[in-house]
C-alpha cells in the first residue's frame, strides 16, 4: 500500500530519509522536520518525511501495526526514495534503517514513550472521577489492545513498546542540548523553532559533506 | 541546613514547566508559590500533565508512582515544588 510523504526531490546527490518520532511527539516536531528539510534543500541536500502506517494520512489501520511493520515501512521508504542518510528522531530510532549513516536526534526508550501515554490516560481518568492504573491497563492490553493519547493501540504495538530500545549502529548522536533551547517534543501545543531548525540543518548540512 | 541554599529544584522546575508550557522565560519566572497549575492553564491538559511528569523524572532522576499523582500535586507551583524537593530529600 502505498504511503504519503513530505519531499524535497531534485535528484541531488545527498539524499536524507527522516524517520519521525512516534505518536503525539510526531505532531509536536512536525513543523520542525518541514522546516530542517526546507533549509536542506536550500543547502543542496534532499530530504524525505514519510507517514508511518496508520499515522497522518495513511491509509493504513493503526491499530494493525507495531514496530515491525514500520521498521519494513521504513526499509523500503529509504529503498524507494533511494536514500543515502538518515535522520531518526526520538522514537524513530527504534524503527529506521540501521545500515543508513546519519544521525539519531534524542533516542527515546519505548517504555519511556508507553508510561507517558499510560499516565495521561490515568491523569484524564482522574479528572473525570474514575481509578485507572497502570499495570491494570498494561494488563488488560496484552490481550485486547489499548486506547492511549487518541490512538488504538493493538495487542502487538504495546507488547514492543514494553521492551523495545533504541539501536545505534554508528550514527551520530544529536543531543538537545547542542541546539538551542527547550524540546519541541515536549510542548503541549505543537510549536515551531526557526532556530532549532537552523541548528538541525546546519549540523546536518556540515556533516553530511565530510 | 545548608543544602538548602544550594538547592537547584526551583530552577530546574522551572524549566520543565518552561519547556512543557512553551513559556517565555519571563512567565516562567514569574511563577509564584500560589500560581495556579492544572485547572489554572489551560495548556495543561492531561498530556501535558503527563509529559510534566515524565521531564520530572528525567531531569531531577526519582520516579513518581500512578498514585502520587492527583489534583492537589499539580495544583499550584509551590505544592508541585514541594513534592520535588520531597522526593529528592527521600531519594
Amino acid at each position: 500500500m502505498s504511503e504519503a510523504a513530505l519531499v524535497f526531490d531534485r535528484g541531488r546527490a545527498h539524499r536524507l530519509l527522516i524517520v519521525p518520532p512516534l505518536f503525539e511527539e510526531m505532531n509536536r516536531t512536525r513543523r520542525l522536520l518541514a522546516e530542517t528539510m526546507r533549509r536542506l534543500d536550500g543547502a543542496g541536500i534532499d530530504g524525505f518525511l514519510p507517514d508511518l502506517p496508520g499515522c497522518n494520512e495513511s491509509p493504513q489501520a493503526f491499530e494493525a501495526q507495531n514496530l515491525d511493520t514500520w521498521r519494513g515501512a521504513m526499509a523500503r521508504a529509504a529503498q524507494h526514495f533511494g536514500a543515502t542518510h538518515v535522520l531518526a528522531v526520538r522514537g524513530g530510532a527504534l524503527v529506521f534503517p540501521g545500515a543508513l549513516p546519519g544521525w539519531i536526534y534524542e533516542p527515546a526508550k519505548a517504555a519511556g514513550l508507553l508510561r507517558q501515554m499510560l499516565r495521561a490516560r490515568i491523569v484524564a481518568a482522574r479528572e473525570l472521577g474514575s481509578d485507572e492504573d497502570s499495570a491494570r491497563l498494561i494488563e488488560h492490553g496484552r490481550v485486547h489492545g489499548l486506547e492511549l493519547a487518541g490512538y488504538r493501540f493493538g495487542a502487538a504495538m504495546l507488547a514492543d513498546l514494553e521492551t523495545a530500545i533504541p539501536v545505534n549502529t554508528g550514527q551520530r548522536e544529536i543531543r538537545q542540548s547542542g541546539l538551542d533551547g527547550g524540546a519541541l517534543w515536549l510542548r503541549s501545543e505543537p510549536g515551531e523553532s526557526p532556530e532549532q531548525a537552523d541548528a538541525l540543518a546546519q549540523i546536518i548540512a556540515s556533516e553530511i559533506a565530510a | 541546613m545548608t543544602e538548602l541554599s544550594a538547592d537547584d529544584t526551583d530552577p530546574i522546575l522551572r524549566g520543565v514547566l518552561r519547556d512543557v508550557l512553551g513559556l517565555d522565560a519571563a512567565r516562567a519566572a514569574a511563577l509564584g508559590p500560589d500560581s495556579g497549575l492544572f485547572g489554572a492553564l489551560p495548556e495543561l491538559d492531561s498530556m501535558a500533565v503527563a509529559s510534566l511528569l515524565t521531564e520530572m523524572e528525567d531531569r531531577f532522576d526519582f520516579v513518581i508512582d500512578d498514585d502520587e499523582v492527583d489534583g492537589d500535586l499539580l495544583e499550584t507551583f509551590g505544592s508541585l515544588l514541594a513534592f520535588a524537593r520531597g522526593k529528592r530529600a527521600a531519594a
